[in-house]
């Protein structure tokens, strides 16, 4: 007995003494580093590529990364806005940087430690989000495209209209989150994607209700599987992704609708909090090298650049793609996310919920057959109660 | 007949249950990416998997969790048992009803009833002492488990308390005891197997959990539930289905050897 | 005095780790963000309904199979010679020990259109069918999951009913079925009743299974309330409001169906 319980203490000071860095072979007093970013993000070194995260540790042997993905801006949003966590770099959208700017949750970078910012084309300084350019450094960027599976889609597809299209039922993705879906629904109807006339948004929402009568299912990064294997004939998705997805599967075909398309910047940012912000910055200059950029964004993404040393390195087959560097007359038609106001975004979100929520054919249901459920065993309970404490009187 | 009945009846259960792990775990050794054809053999994934910082990093943070939450509830529940046990029933059914209530409550309201304070107390602190000094991590996950954990350690323990002869713990004071010693020497071997129960049943709960991690953990401290989660959500890989395969061998293991020994501790005390 | 003094930890412990929460959880169902009381949140529910009765429905649907499947099952296994009663009882819960991430994770693979099964399918002429992302397919992750939850709880009550009274029935002139209706049921009641707890809390309750085999269009309480705290916004208040309702109506469930009943509610805890 006494054996056991020296043995749990001596097992039990062990676990307590030893956070897990413990374990790991420190070299000096490692800082750690919190990157919190999209889900396939990042060149993982798959595939031949660079392994980007395990570079920058081998140039910065005292710095330790720490990296975790989301699946969306709102998801990314939510985890810091509940102050459940915190993070040194993150790599929102431009609505969301511009979002949370707005809402002070972003710290002013030090442009000192971020040399290779000059780099960045001129195109993407001070931009709309971020007029000043004090608190973000672009990432990437792209636009949002129809992947269409030829093996399964025969007739010739150029617009939105496709993912409405009924001979397509049960095969069809849609974005999981509220501004892209949205976007798209209003973008089909012709109004602007930043929206915020309650008639247009209503329209968009009943649209997307109808849609999800022969929808397969609503995803993010779950679309890489579904579109490669064939589970799917039609999504909308990031281009950059659809790229990639093409490579794996050569019966997919990424087409820009004819409506005009969803630009999208994502900038680097450091979240107020952050515990290491000048690690934040060299992370940041990091990813601007011209050569680490070219691996990460080119090779492995298949987004489009914003770093001049780059675009300059880029061939002809890319740039002539049709869909990576579209036309300016293209890009004329298409909208940039703003940031929307508090009630807006909280509006969008309500509308959002509804529409994950309906039931296709049904109209959201009615509450008294819930309070009669409650009502119902309310009663039985009661009932049991009384009878349980008449047995016991008896 | 109706033998063959029966083992048929069982036969299917058995299939509806193991099927879809056995598959998981051929498909671990399938060269392809492919979920549904299999190309060659190959081990390539539990190579890749070894190396998968990631799994390492979050199967160590599961077992410390488990380990020092099972512990500590474990010292908390028992001593709780003991309290309990000593009181009169009024107080005594309120603790029970206390004690019932993580246990009876759906684990999404536990978990965000926590994550709810857990955010306050967070809130409150950084007030103090500037922005992001304290954060959601271990320390918020460890409560959580602790807290799911104790009633069952609680619940295990109390029967066999009520089964202890109150008179073993007086002879043994009149025979000379302190009331440590007799603590130590004669109340704790007897609801020994409660505690052991109560022990493993916190630590499996506490290695399987998902739902409260999920809404306690914070930023970058990751179980390995919670980093299989993350897996199924992206890209499909591989690396997941030779987890399975791992860790049901693990399991396997550890079943067949806990009633090994279950099985000879019983010849044993038939034979004495 | 010492001992009573022993539980005081215990005591502090869970005040301020469950009581608390769940008292903050009542609060923030009750107020606004600037903090001042309003009926808004628990009234904005109302707008659920159809998600709320669907959570009902399918885990209704599930606790129901389960129970026709492991009613056999716990039955025979109670009869079974000790031996042979001890290794299908290690078989039946060795999966359980699995994580159920996986476990769901397998049959998501399974169920696909370009899956396994319906590769069968194709072989036999038959499909291919859609499975995945369809309620069917989120009731047989319940039903897969939770299982063993049900029959555990039956065989330990019928392990313990002495089979001489199935004799007597018989003797008084019960057929099988009706010494099933009269004798088997009545005393394996405590089995059922926290059978259908542990299948039907956790079923109601989940966001897994509706996340990774009904695609997302099958959006179950589960979801919507972690929608309302990690998904895609942080909005405690009405997050909270549905959380209470949910735990409301587990306790009515539990309530209605006599799970409070025995004294010691043995059999909750397996």
């Amino acid at each position: 007995m006494k054996r056991w319980l020296s043995l749990l203490a001596v097992v039990f000071v062990m676990m307590v003494g030893m956070p897990a860095s413990a374990f790991a072979a420190s070299v000096a007093e490692p800082q750690t580093l919190r990157v919190y970013n999209w889900g396939e993000y990042v060149s993982d070194g798959s595939d031949g590529t660079l392994d980007v995260l395990a570079e920058f540790e081998e140039r910065y042997p005292n710095i330790k990364l720490e990296y975790t993905t989301y699946a969306s801006n709102e998801e990314m949003y939510a985890k810091l806005k509940s102050g459940s966590a915190s993070y040194d770099v993150i790599i929102p959208s431009d609505y969301m940087v511009s979002r949370m700017i707005a809402e002070d949750m972003l710290l002013k970078l030090d442009f000192d430690n971020i040399p290779n910012f000059l780099d960045v084309m001129e195109d993407f300084k001070n931009p709309e989000y971020d007029p000043t350019n004090e608190y973000s450094v672009p990432y990437s960027w792209g636009t949002v495209c129809l992947i269409v599976n030829t093996d399964l889609v025969t007739e010739e597809v150029d617009s939105w209209n496709a993912l409405w299209d009924i001979n397509y039922d049960g095969n069809i993705l849609i974005f999981n989150n509220s501004r892209d879906a949205f976007g798209i629904a209003l973008k089909r109807l012709g109004f602007s994607q930043n929206s915020t006339d309650p008639e247009e948004l209503e329209l968009a929402k009943q649209s997307l209700i109808e849609q999800k009568g022969f929808l397969q299912s609503y995803v993010m990064d779950e679309i890489f599987d579904k579109m490669e294997s064939g589970e799917a004939a039609i999504a909308p998705y990031y281009t950059g992704d659809g790229l990639i997805m093409q490579e794996e599967n050569p019966a997919l075909e990424v087409i820009l609708p004819k409506e005009g398309t969803n630009l999208f910047v994502d900038a680097m940012v450091v979240p107020k909090g952050a515990k290491n912000k000048e690690g934040a910055e060299t992370f940041i200059n990091f990813m601007c090298e011209t050569e680490i950029a070219y691996a990460n964004v080119i090779d492995y993404l298949g987004y489009s650049t914003p770093i001049q040393s780059v675009y300059d390195q880029l061939d002809e087959e890319i740039l002539n793609d049709g869909v990576s560097y579209p036309s300016e007359e293209y890009l004329a038609t298409c909208d940039t996310f703003i940031n929307l106001s508090d009630e807006d975004n909280k509006n969008l979100e309500e509308m959002w919920v509804d529409v994950m929520a309906a039931e296709t054919g049904t109209e959201g249901g009615n509450p008294i057959f819930l309070i009669l459920i409650f009502a119902v065993l309310f009663g039985l309970s009661i009932y049991r109660a009384v009878k349980k404490h008449r047995n016991r009187e008896l | 007949m109706k033998k063959w009945l029966a083992r048929g009846y069982f036969a299917l259960i058995l299939l509806f249950l193991y099927a879809p792990i056995l598959v998981l775990i051929v498909f671990s050794f399938n060269e392809s990416k492919s979920r549904s054809n299999f190309t060659h053999f190959t081990t390539k994934w539990y190579t890749e998997l070894f190396h998968n910082e990631l799994i390492i990093t979050s199967c160590w943070n599961t077992i410390q969790v488990a380990i020092l939450a099972s512990v500590l509830a474990t010292i908390l529940g028992v001593f709780a048992a003991l309290g309990i046990n000593a009181m009169r029933k009024r107080s005594k059914a309120l603790l029970m009803n206390l004690t019932y209530m993580p246990v009876i409550n759906p684990e999404i309201v536990t978990g965000i009833s926590m994550m709810l304070l857990f955010v306050y107390i967070c809130g409150v602190l950084n007030t103090f002492l500037g922005e992001g000094t304290v954060e959601l991590g271990l320390w918020s996950v460890l409560i959580a488990h602790i807290t799911f954990c104790v009633p069952y350690v609680v619940l295990n323990v109390l029967p066999k308390l009520r089964q202890m002869d109150a008179n073993v713990y007086e002879a043994a004071m009149d025979l000379g005891c302190t009331p440590l010693q007799s603590f130590w020497k004669v109340v704790i071997p007897d609801i020994m197997p409660g505690i052991v129960s109560g022990f493993l049943m916190s630590f499996t709960y506490s290695l399987d959990d998902f739902v409260i991690t999920y809404f306690t953990n914070g930023s970058s401290f990751q179980t390995l539930p919670i980093t299989i989660y993350s897996m199924t959500r992206k890209k499909v890989n591989p690396q997941i289905n030779a987890l399975s395969a791992i860790l049901f061998v693990v399991v396997l293991l550890f079943l067949v050897l806990s009633n090994v020994i279950q099985s000879r501790a019983e010849k044993q005390r038939e034979e004495s | 005095m010492l001992k009573k003094l022993a539980s005081t930890p215990y005591v502090l412990w869970m005040a301020i780790f469950v009581v608390v929460p769940l008292g903050m959880m009542i609060y923030f169902a009750f107020t606004t963000a600037d903090g001042s009381f309003t009926l808004d949140n628990m009234l904005q529910i109302g707008k659920y309904t159809s998600i709320f009765l669907k959570s009902i429905n399918l885990a209704v649907i599930a606790t129901l199979i389960c129970f026709l499947l492991a009613f056999p099952a716990g039955y025979l296994l109670s009869r079974m010679k000790t031996r042979r009663q001890n290794m299908m009882l290690l078989l039946i819960m060795l999966p359980m020990w699995m994580n159920f991430l996986l476990r769901t994770y397998a049959w998501m693979t399974l169920l696909e259109n370009e899956g396994l099964i319906n590769h069968f399918l194709e072989l036999l002429g038959i499909g291919p069918l859609s499975m995945i992302n369809t309620q069917g397919a989120v009731v047989l992750g319940m039903v897969y999951n939770f299982l063993p939850f049900m029959i555990l709880p039956l065989y330990s009550v019928m392990a313990k009913i002495d089979p001489s009274l199935f004799e007597a029935a018989a003797d008084l002139g019960c057929n099988p079925m009706l010494s099933i209706w009269k004798v088997l049921i009545p005393l394996s009641r405590p089995g059922i009743i926290s059978g259908i707890t542990m299948v039907f809390v956790p079923s109601v309750s989940t966001f897994i299974i509706s996340r990774m085999l009904g695609g997302g269009q099958n959006m179950l309480i589960g979801d919507l309330i972690e929608k309302q705290f990690i998904g895609s916004s942080y909005n405690p208040y009405t997050g909270s409001a549905m959380s209470l309702v949910l735990m409301v109506l587990m306790i009515l469930v539990m309530a209605a169906i006599g799970s409070f009943e025995d004294d010691e509610m043995e059999g909750i805890v397996v």
